[in-house]
């Protein structure tokens, strides 16, 4: 539990607030250094670096707009978890090939889909493809990783990636959004994109969303169980790269759960909607032992050890309850847009991150170009959405 | 069967940066609404919050994994105020 950076004099990091205020100068320089090249400002401000954020980032700095990239842990991915399995379709507009250079974890090839009842399995297993986009390609993630590997795009495509600052407001004037405030320094910006993920709590102090609450989001938590690549490959009779998505509905009554394997280790955990709590006696953490301890899983498990602990809430809002998108100067991306989507055989969020960011990112190149930030030319970016493959996803079994 | 989980040990695999001083997250002790308060105990996915014998509310900050949880569930009520941390300080997952 130490920081893992060096001090200016070389020495292993464990005084804090020395390191933080070290982090603040760099943040107020880099600003000020790239300040007086320019106007004073940049283009575009994305507040976070998860997918989405890192998306408009990288497509913005690609498009030679000047970007900066805010995010509040010590690396882009710091804060980020999924279950996870990403679908690959919208990253591959992004980066395509993406599969073969991003530090994914492995192609999924074999999918389980699980009920139960009285703690009996009924389980079906199928080749993987996805059903809503033919020869959809998904692949197992870990977030501190592949977001690594993006940031390091992002950087390298010319955007300005600033780790270990926390935007704690936005910089509103006439109602338009034209900056952040962060450690006590305001920053300009022509157009300012939220990526802040669920709880987004800048996007609600502009009231472009609504208080976050039990019955509009699930909490998952999970364990990351490390075991080799040859014990996975066995007990899931996998190939090498080959992995397996596993969802079970209605564990334990009140949650669902999750499996899947990545390269040396499993990802295993929970999710529930945070409403139902109500209708349990246990707690999340005795939900999550009970489902690693049930005979249908521990076999699966044995002889792993506990690498990480982590949680997250994801959003499980109605389409018809998020939204807009877009206000003067700021446009909503991913999670803190309510982009996420629970079908029960698949959870997925983090394609529609991705496309959102890159749509996002779109609508701020022509508005960039034309000079123009009104909502009128923001509000291209939720035409775009609703044109695009996922509001199809989200849209597609919305009456089920 | 549920049984007593040792949280912390989980949370003893991660990597903190840790604020040892200021917490992020302020509860309401003045909350007696007990339904409640075992509602927020259950829900944290890193078990910081407790009550002790005579009901009374506690909340560890240290080993936070800044979910939101909590304050979905209860913001106003038994949870008073919820930040992140400051910058670079809290969870810092290794794999995610």
């Amino acid at each position: 539990m130490q920081c893992e950076r060096l001090s200016e004099d070389g020495n292993s990091c464990d005084m804090h607030e020395a390191c933080h205020r070290s982090a603040v100068t760099v943040f107020v320089k880099t600003y000020e250094g790239v300040g007086n090249m320019t106007e004073e400002r940049f283009d575009c401000i994305v507040v976070g670096g998860g997918l989405a954020g890192l998306t408009t980032a990288y497509v913005l700095a690609n498009a030679g707009k000047e970007v900066m990239l805010i995010e509040r842990g010590n690396y882009c991915g710091a804060k980020n978890v999924t279950g996870g399995r990403m679908y690959g379709h919208s990253m591959e507009k992004v980066i395509p090939g993406f599969a073969k250079k991003a530090a994914i974890e492995r192609k999924v090839v074999r999918e389980r889909l699980s009920s139960v009842a009285d703690g009996t399995f009924s389980t079906k297993e199928f080749a993987s493809c996805d059903p809503q986009i033919p020869g959809g390609e998904s692949y197992t993630v870990l977030r501190s990783k592949f977001d690594r590997w993006f940031a390091e795009q992002a950087e390298e495509a010319g955007a300005m990636l600033i780790n270990d600052i926390l935007v704690e407001d936005l910089l509103v004037r006439e109602g338009r959004v034209c900056g952040i405030i962060a450690s006590g320094e305001v920053m300009e910006a022509d157009i300012v994109i939220l990526a802040e993920g669920v709880n987004g709590l800048l996007a609600q102090k502009i009231g472009m969303k609504a208080p976050v609450e039990s019955d509009m989001v699930s909490v998952g938590a999970k364990e990351l169980i490390g075991l080799s690549k040859d014990v996975i490959q066995e007990r899931f009779e996998l190939n090498d790269g080959e992995g397996m998505a596993w969802m079970i509905n209605g564990f334990d009554g009140v949650c669902d759960a999750f499996l899947y394997t990545n390269h040396e280790s499993i990802s295993a955990g929970i999710s529930m909607k945070v409403s139902r709590i109500n209708q349990t006696e246990k707690s999340v953490p005795e939900m999550l032992e009970d489902f690693l301890e049930h005979p249908e899983i521990a076999p699966l498990l044995e002889g792993g050890k506990l690498l990480e602990y982590s949680a997250h809430l994801f959003p499980e809002v109605s389409i018809q309850k998020i939204g807009p998108f877009y206000g003067d100067g700021v446009l909503i991306t991913g999670d803190v847009a309510g982009l996420c989507m629970n079908f029960g055989d698949t959870l997925r969020g983090m394609d529609l991150a991705v496309e959102s960011g890159r749509l996002a990112a779109e609508t701020a190149i022509k508005a960039l170009d034309q000079g123009k930030f009104t909502r009128e030319i923001l509000a291209g970016y939720q035409k775009a959405l609703e044109e695009s493959s996922i509001y199809a996803i989200l849209t597609s079994r919305e009456e089920e | 069967m549920a049984k007593k989980v040792n949280v912390a040990d989980k949370l003893g695999a991660n990597n903190y940066h840790t604020d040892e001083t200021h917490s992020h997250i302020t509860v309401n002790k003045e909350n007696e609404d007990t339904q409640e308060i075992d509602q927020v105990v259950r829900i944290c996915p890193a078990a910081l919050y407790s009550t002790d014998q005579n009901g009374e509310l506690f909340f560890e900050h240290l080993g936070c994994l800044e979910c939101g949880t909590c304050k979905a569930l209860s913001e106003g009520k038994v949870v008073k105020e919820w930040h992140y941390p400051e910058g670079s300080k809290g969870i810092q997952y290794r794999f995610g």
